[in-house]
C-alpha cells in the first residue's frame, strides 16, 4: 500500500493508514449497500418509495438510522449471561474485519499479501458462527436459542461447498493468493482468446453458482434466513439485542455481504483487474501505477453487481425449512461441486 | 406444580401426560430434554395475540394447543345492552377484514323474525359488498401467505391492490374498514355516481392480482416445498372438527352455503363455481383461496351488470322492535360459516346473541394439525389455515 502513495512512512503510520483503510473498506461499501439496496431496490421492486424524507431521495436515512440506534437503552436481559452476550457482536462484526485484510484493491493496494488468502479467508469468515452461537446462548431466550442452533447447522453445511467451489478456482490459478489469482484471470486466456482475459465466471461457471448460493446462506439472506426467520423466531439470535449492539449486527450482516461479494469479485470476477491485453500488460508487475486508484473503483462496481444478485433473489424468495436447506446443501451442492473438481481438475492436466 | 401444569387447563392435561411419555419414549438414547415454546401473545406470526404452546423435541412440535381469548371483548354480551341496529356497528369489528360480510348474517336474521325482506336492488348490493369484503380479506391473505414464509415482496403487491378495494368499499358506504352499512330491510344509501364502473376497472386489475401472486407465490418451488404434504387435514377429520369456509373445501368436500342454501341474496343471479382440492394440505388451502377470490371478481361483475332498480329499503318502523322468536342465519364468509343465533324477547334489543364465528372452528383442528410438524411448519399451516384474532376471541 505504501508503495501507491510513494511516501517514506514510519510502521506505525502504515499499521494506522492499514486500520483507517480497512476501517473505509469495510464501512463505506456497508453504508452504501444499505442504502442503495435494502432502502431504494428493495422500494421500487414492491412498488413503493422507500425513504425520502432524510436528505436528498433519502440519502441521509442510514444517518438518521445509526444515530437513532446509538441513542437507544442497552438493554441485556436479566437472566443472560451479560459478558458473552456483550461479546457476541463484536465477535460477528470483527470476523468481516478479519475479512477484509486479505482482499486485493489494487496491485500494490493491499493490507496484506498472504500465500494462503483464500484459505485464511475461509477460515475467518467462519468466525462469525461463533459470534452467532454465543449471541443465540447467552441471550437466555428459546427463539435466540433456536435461531443461534439454525445458524450453526446452516454455516456448517454451507461452508463446505464454498470450500470446494473455491477448490476449483485454486486448480485453474495454481495458487491460493488472492492477488495471484486475480492476475492468474486477467492475464489468461480461453482456449487460445486473451481479448476478455479469462474470468473463472466463465470457465467455472458451476463453481460460481456454487459459491453465490453458499454464501447468500453464509451470510444468511433469504431464502436461507432461518436464523433470522421474523416470521418464526422474531428475529432469531438478534431477538434480545437492542441499540448499539443491534447496529453492530446490522452493520455486520451488510458489511460481511460486502466483503463476500469483493471475495466472490476476486475469484470469479477478476477482482480489481482489467484483461492486461487492453494496455499491453504482462504480469502484475508491468500493470501502470493508476491502476491502484482506479482498481478499488472497479472493485466497488463489481461488489455492487454482485451484491445486486445477492438482494434480489432475497428480496423475491420464501424461506425454506431448515430440513430442506440442509438436504439442499448434502445432497445437491456437495455433489456437484465435487463434480466441478474432478472435471475441473481432468482439463487442468489434459490442456 | 410445573410451570406447564399451572398453564395448562385440567382438560389439556391429559395431552400433557401423553407427551411427557413421548419424551420419555424419545430419550431412551440420548439424554435430551424437551423444551415448551411459547409462541405468542405477542409474536410476528400471530397476528395478533393468539398464543400458542408448543412442547417441542428439537425442532419438532411434540404437541402444541393454541390458548385464544386474550382479546375477547364480549361482543355476545355486548350485543344484549343494544337495540338492533346499534348491533352491526358492534359486529363487523369480529372479522375486521371482511367487517360488511360479518353484519349480513345479523341482519338476515333479524329481517327473518321481523318477516321482513329487503327489496331487490338492496340484495344485489348488498351481495356485492360481501364479495368485495371477501376480496378484501383474503388478497390480504394472499400477500401475508409470503411473509409468513419469508418472502417480503408479494405483501406490498397484496396492499397496493387490496387499497383500491377498500377504496370502492368506502365509496359505497363511508367507512374503510367498518361500513355500517347493512340495516333491516335493506341499506343505509343507494351506490355513488360512478361507481359502477370503477368496480369494474378494480375487478381487472384484481384479477391481476391474482394472477401476479399465482406466479409470484404459488408458482415457486419453495413456496411448494414448504406446502405441499404439509398440514395435510383428511376430509373426515375436517368435518369432524367443524372446518368451514375454504379449510373444508381445501379437504375435499363441496360445501358452500352461499350456494347450498337459499337466503335472500344475489348469490343465485351470478354463474360461478365453488372450487374444491383434493389434498388437504396447506398448499390445497392457499389454492382454494386464490380461486376464490377469481370467482368473487366475476361474482360482482355479473351482479353489476344485473343490479335492478327499486328502492332499497323495505318499509320498516322507524324504531324496530324484533317480534318474540329465535333465528339462526348463516353465511359464506371470506373465513367460513358465520352465523348468528338471535333470541328476541319483542324488545328493542336482542334478549341473547349466539355469534358462532369462523376462525373459532377452524383453530380448533391446530392442535391436531399441528402435531410431529417441524417449527416453522407451524407459521404455516397456521398462515394456511387463516385466522383472524377478532374472529376467534370475538
Amino acid at each position: 500500500m505504501m508503495s501507491v502513495l510513494a511516501l517514506e512512512v514510519p510502521y506505525w503510520g502504515q499499521s494506522l493508514l492499514r486500520v483507517l483503510g480497512g476501517i473505509v473498506a469495510v464501512l463505506l461499501p456497508a453504508g452504501t449497500i444499505v442504502y442503495v439496496f435494502l432502502f431504494k431496490m428493495m422500494s421500487f421492486m414492491q412498488s413503493r418509495l422507500g425513504p425520502m424524507e432524510a436528505g436528498p431521495y433519502g440519502s441521509l436515512q442510514l444517518v438518521a438510522e445509526v444515530g437513532k440506534w446509538l441513542q437507544k437503552e442497552d438493554i441485556i436481559p436479566e437472566r443472560a449471561d451479560p459478558r458473552i452476550f456483550k461479546m457476541a457482536p463484536i465477535v460477528v462484526l470483527a470476523s468481516t474485519f478479519l475479512l477484509v485484510a486479505v482482499v486485493p484493491f489494487g496491485p500494490d493496494a493491499w493490507f496484506t499479501n498472504f500465500e494462503v488468502g483464500i484459505f485464511y479467508a475461509l477460515a475467518v469468515s467462519s468466525l462469525s458462527v461463533l459470534g452467532i452461537l454465543m449471541a443465540g446462548w447467552a441471550s437466555a431466550n428459546k427463539y435466540s436459542l433456536l435461531g443461534g442452533l439454525r445458524a450453526a447447522g446452516q454455516l456448517i453445511a454451507y461452508e463446505l461447498p464454498m470450500v470446494l467451489a473455491v477448490i476449483g478456482v485454486v486448480i485453474q490459478a495454481e495458487t491460493m493468493n488472492l492477488q495471484k489469482i486475480v492476475v492468474a484471470q486477467n492475464s489468461g486466456e480461453i482456449f487460445g482468446f486473451s481479448g476478455l482475459g479469462n474470468p473463472y465466471v466463465l470457465t467455472q461457471f458451476v463453481g460460481f453458482l456454487i459459491f453465490m448460493i453458499a454464501i447468500q446462506a453464509e451470510l444468511t439472506q433469504a431464502p436461507f434466513d432461518m436464523p433470522i426467520a421474523e416470521s418464526e423466531l422474531v428475529s432469531g439470535y438478534m431477538t434480545e439485542y437492542s441499540g448499539f449492539r443491534f447496529l453492530m449486527f446490522f452493520i455486520g450482516e451488510f458489511a460481511t455481504a460486502g466483503v463476500f461479494a469483493m471475495i466472490t469479485s476476486v475469484l470469479f470476477l477478476g477482482g480489481w483487474g482489467v484483461p492486461f491485453v487492453w494496455f499491453g500488460w504482462s504480469d502484475i508487475d508491468s500493470v501502470a501505477n493508476w491502476m491502484n486508484f482506479v482498481g478499488p473503483l472497479i472493485m466497488f462496481t463489481k461488489m455492487m453487481l454482485i451484491v445486486f444478485i445477492i438482494m434480489w433473489v432475497r428480496f423475491s424468495s420464501p424461506r425454506f425449512r431448515e430440513d430442506q436447506l440442509q438436504r439442499f446443501a448434502w445432497k445437491v451442492l456437495i455433489p456437484v461441486s465435487l463434480g466441478n473438481i474432478a472435471i475441473t481438475s481432468i482439463f487442468k492436466v489434459v490442456m | 406444580m410445573s410451570l406447564t401444569d399451572r398453564l395448562l387447563g385440567d382438560r389439556q392435561r391429559l395431552a400433557y401426560i401423553a407427551s411427557q411419555a413421548a419424551d420419555s419414549r424419545l430419550n431412551v438414547e440420548l439424554e435430551t430434554e424437551g423444551m415448551t415454546l411459547n409462541i405468542g401473545p405477542q409474536h410476528p406470526a400471530t397476528h395478533g395475540t393468539l398464543r400458542i404452546i408448543a412442547r417441542l423435541d428439537g425442532e419438532q412440535v411434540v404437541w402444541a394447543e393454541p390458548s385464544c381469548g386474550y382479546m375477547h371483548r364480549g361482543y355476545e354480551k355486548l350485543a344484549e345492552v343494544r337495540t338492533y341496529p346499534q348491533v352491526t356497528s358492534l359486529v363487523n369489528r369480529i372479522d375486521w377484514l371482511g367487517s360488511f360480510a360479518n353484519e349480513v348474517p345479523f341482519i338476515l336474521a333479524a329481517e327473518k323474525l321481523m318477516g321482513v325482506e329487503a327489496p331487490a336492488r338492496s340484495q344485489h348490493i348488498r351481495t356485492i359488498l360481501f364479495e368485495l369484503s371477501r376480496i378484501a380479506n383474503v388478497s390480504l391473505f394472499l400477500g401475508d401467505l409470503g411473509v409468513q414464509m419469508g418472502a417480503i415482496t408479494p405483501v406490498f403487491f397484496a396492499f397496493r391492490d387490496r387499497e383500491y378495494v377498500l377504496n370502492l368499499i368506502e365509496g359505497a358506504t363511508g367507512g374503510r374498514f367498518h361500513p355500517n352499512f347493512d340495516r333491516i330491510g335493506g341499506l343505509k344509501d343507494d351506490l355513488p355516481k360512478g361507481w359502477i364502473a370503477e368496480t369494474k376497472a378494480v375487478m381487472k386489475k384484481l384479477r391481476t392480482f391474482c394472477d401476479q401472486i399465482d406466479d409470484l407465490l404459488f408458482g415457486n418451488e419453495i413456496f411448494q416445498a414448504r406446502m405441499r404434504g404439509i398440514g395435510v387435514i383428511p376430509r373426515d377429520v375436517a368435518l369432524q372438527y367443524g372446518l368451514s369456509g375454504a379449510n373444508l373445501r381445501a379437504s375435499g368436500v363441496d360445501w358452500d352455503l352461499r350456494r347450498d342454501q337459499s337466503l335472500p341474496m344475489a348469490w343465485d343471479k351470478a354463474d360461478w363455481k365453488v372450487w374444491t382440492h383434493p389434498d388437504g394440505d396447506s398448499f390445497a388451502r392457499c389454492w382454494v383461496r386464490l380461486q376464490e377470490t377469481r370467482e368473487s371478481t366475476k361474482i360482482v361483475d355479473q351482479l353489476l351488470d344485473t343490479i335492478p332498480s327499486g328502492p332499497i329499503m323495505a318499509k320498516v318502523p322507524k324504531i324496530i322492535k324484533v317480534p318474540e322468536g329465535e333465528a339462526w342465519v348463516s353465511t359464506e364468509n371470506p373465513l367460513g360459516e358465520m352465523g348468528y343465533y338471535v333470541v328476541s324477547r319483542g324488545e328493542l334489543g336482542p334478549f341473547r346473541v349466539k355469534i358462532r364465528s369462523a376462525s373459532f372452528n377452524n383453530m380448533s383442528v391446530a392442535p391436531w394439525a399441528l402435531r410431529g410438524v417441524y417449527v416453522p411448519d407451524i407459521v404455516t399451516i397456521l398462515a394456511s389455515l387463516y385466522f383472524i384474532l377478532g374472529d376467534i376471541d370475538r
